[in-house]
């Protein structure tokens, strides 16, 4: 296999790597906000389930997470719903690996979450008390003072850890191949056990720096256009 | 005409009681001085008259209508709270701008989405108190950019902006070093008119003698001491009063 031949097939993994990723940022982020409120809840029972809750999914290897996603619908209820999706999808469409990529995506999209919430209840709770007192002094509502004034600074507040998440995201993506998804690195054991080729594995390195690379230039743009106040 | 009736203003945190049972009135456009050691609940009564504490018993009327009273339901949910915290206007000891916006932009902000009124106007009246507290040139200026005399001064046009009947400033100078406090004074001494009624709690007592029509001494959660600027300054009754004011001419 040539070099472009063999970086053509690794792209076709690495296209699994990004839609789980891209995937993952867009569902998981918006879905920290609640568990990070109800983190804070003054409800102590909301409270309490949502810490419990983040500990475990923090606590737990993802590896086994997708494990679990993946085989335990057909454990307790005798039906393989991941493997059901995978044969349809192949059968009406021709595209393989659906149902285990639908199951990675769920693993991940909770797993990060969870770390996105722990970030946005950091930078709530570190703003001021005042903030939210000037508000209320002026007559502004408490969604107001969130939208308007709060929310800003808190962003500006975890731009730098969710830029830490991101780039450790596209590297957790190869956790896929635990349950056989065709992402970058499993496409290079590919190569390996069929080809007899090794280096292709190495070369996927190349793939994840590069992107590493856009993301921190990237971020690293939005982490200074965020720098115009100081808080 | 009286502005402000408070009556029986009691509340505790905990087991401390911090209000004992306050009870004033300040006429339209009258200056009121609190005095007081740290401790004494002077922050905590301006903060209860701002609903920023809810007190346990008592009542606030402002212009006539009862804003406040524990004893009527109807004057203690959230929406009638929010309504009734724009009679008042609190100036804090650290300011607490809006640090993601400019001067003119925290003071046009509340306005804005409080829709007061046309945002032409809303800009226009910002523009005006940035230059009333001499800011005309820092408009643009973002909080942190400003010196903190300058912030606190955005802080008070920013009050003003949704005319307040009752002024309240939390110590104003506390946050500053000595050469910024005189500004932030002046500004406050030139907002004395016929109709801007103001509460200030401060240490500054060359300040509160000039500018006081009204002067409270509290002490231990209970007023201690009231009557005119004369009276109080020079003529204390009580002992608590008179070993303060002699503790406040010594430091000074």
């Amino acid at each position: 296999m040539s070099f472009l031949e063999v970086t053509a097939f690794l792209f076709e993994g690495f296209k699994i790597s990004l839609l789980i990723f891209a995937v993952t940022l867009l569902c998981g982020a918006p879905l920290g906000l609640p568990i990070a409120f109800c983190s804070m809840s003054r409800f102590k029972v909301v409270k309490a389930i949502s810490k419990v809750f983040v500990w475990i999914i923090r606590g737990v290897p993802l590896m086994l997470q997708i494990f679990i996603i993946y085989y335990v619908p057909g454990l307790l209820f005798d039906f393989q719903i991941f493997s059901q999706v995978d044969r349809y999808f192949f059968i009406e469409y021709g595209i393989a690996d659906a149902g285990r990529i639908f199951a990675v995506l769920i693993a991940f999209t909770i797993n990060y979450a969870c770390y996105f919430s722990e970030i946005y209840r950091g930078g709530i709770e570190s703003i001021s008390r005042g903030q939210y007192e000037a508000g209320y002094v002026l007559g502004l509502t408490k969604s107001q003072i969130f939208r308007k004034i709060i929310l800003k600074q808190v962003i500006q507040r975890i731009v730098p850890p969710m830029s830490n998440e991101i780039i450790t995201l596209i590297k957790d993506t190869a956790l896929a191949n635990c349950i056989v998804v065709c992402e970058i690195i499993k496409q290079a054991k590919e190569l390996a056990a069929t080809k007899a080729l090794v280096w292709p594995l190495f070369y996927t390195g190349v793939f994840y720096l590069l992107f590493v690379g856009v993301l921190t230039i990237v971020l690293g743009q939005v982490e200074k256009k965020l720098k115009y106040f100081r808080s | 005409m009286t502005a402000l009736e408070v009556k029986n203003l009691q509340k505790s945190f905990g087991k401390t009681q911090v209000l004992k049972g306050i009870d004033f009135s300040l006429d339209k456009g009258q200056v009121l001085v609190i005095l007081g050691s740290s401790g004494s609940g002077k922050t905590t009564l301006l903060r209860c008259l701002n609903f920023l504490e809810t007190p346990d018993t008592g009542s606030i009327t402002v212009g006539g209508k009862v804003l406040y009273d524990s004893n009527d339901a109807a004057t203690l949910d959230d929406e009638t709270i929010r309504q009734n915290r724009l009679h008042f206007g609190l100036v804090f000891q650290n300011f607490n701008l809006f640090p993601q916006y400019t001067a003119l932009q925290n003071v046009t902000l509340a306005p804005t989405l409080l829709k007061k009124a046309t945002p032409q106007a809303i800009e226009e009246q910002g523009k005006q108190l940035l230059t009333r507290v001499g800011l005309a040139d820092k408009m643009g200026n973002y909080p942190y950019q400003l010196s903190g005399g300058q912030q606190q001064r955005v802080a008070i046009a920013r009050a003003l902006a949704l005319h307040p009947e009752v002024l309240c400033f939390d110590e104003p100078t506390s946050a500053l070093d000595p050469e910024l406090t005189s500004e932030v004074l002046r500004v406050i001494r030139g907002l004395k008119s016929a109709d801007s009624t103001m509460i200030v709690v401060t240490h500054e007592m060359d300040f509160a003698r000039s500018v006081a029509d009204k002067v409270i001494y509290m002490a231990d959660g209970v007023i201690e001491e009231m009557g005119t600027a004369e009276e109080v300054f020079e003529n204390p009754q009580r002992e608590k009063t008179k070993a303060f004011l002699r503790g406040a001419k010594e430091a000074f």
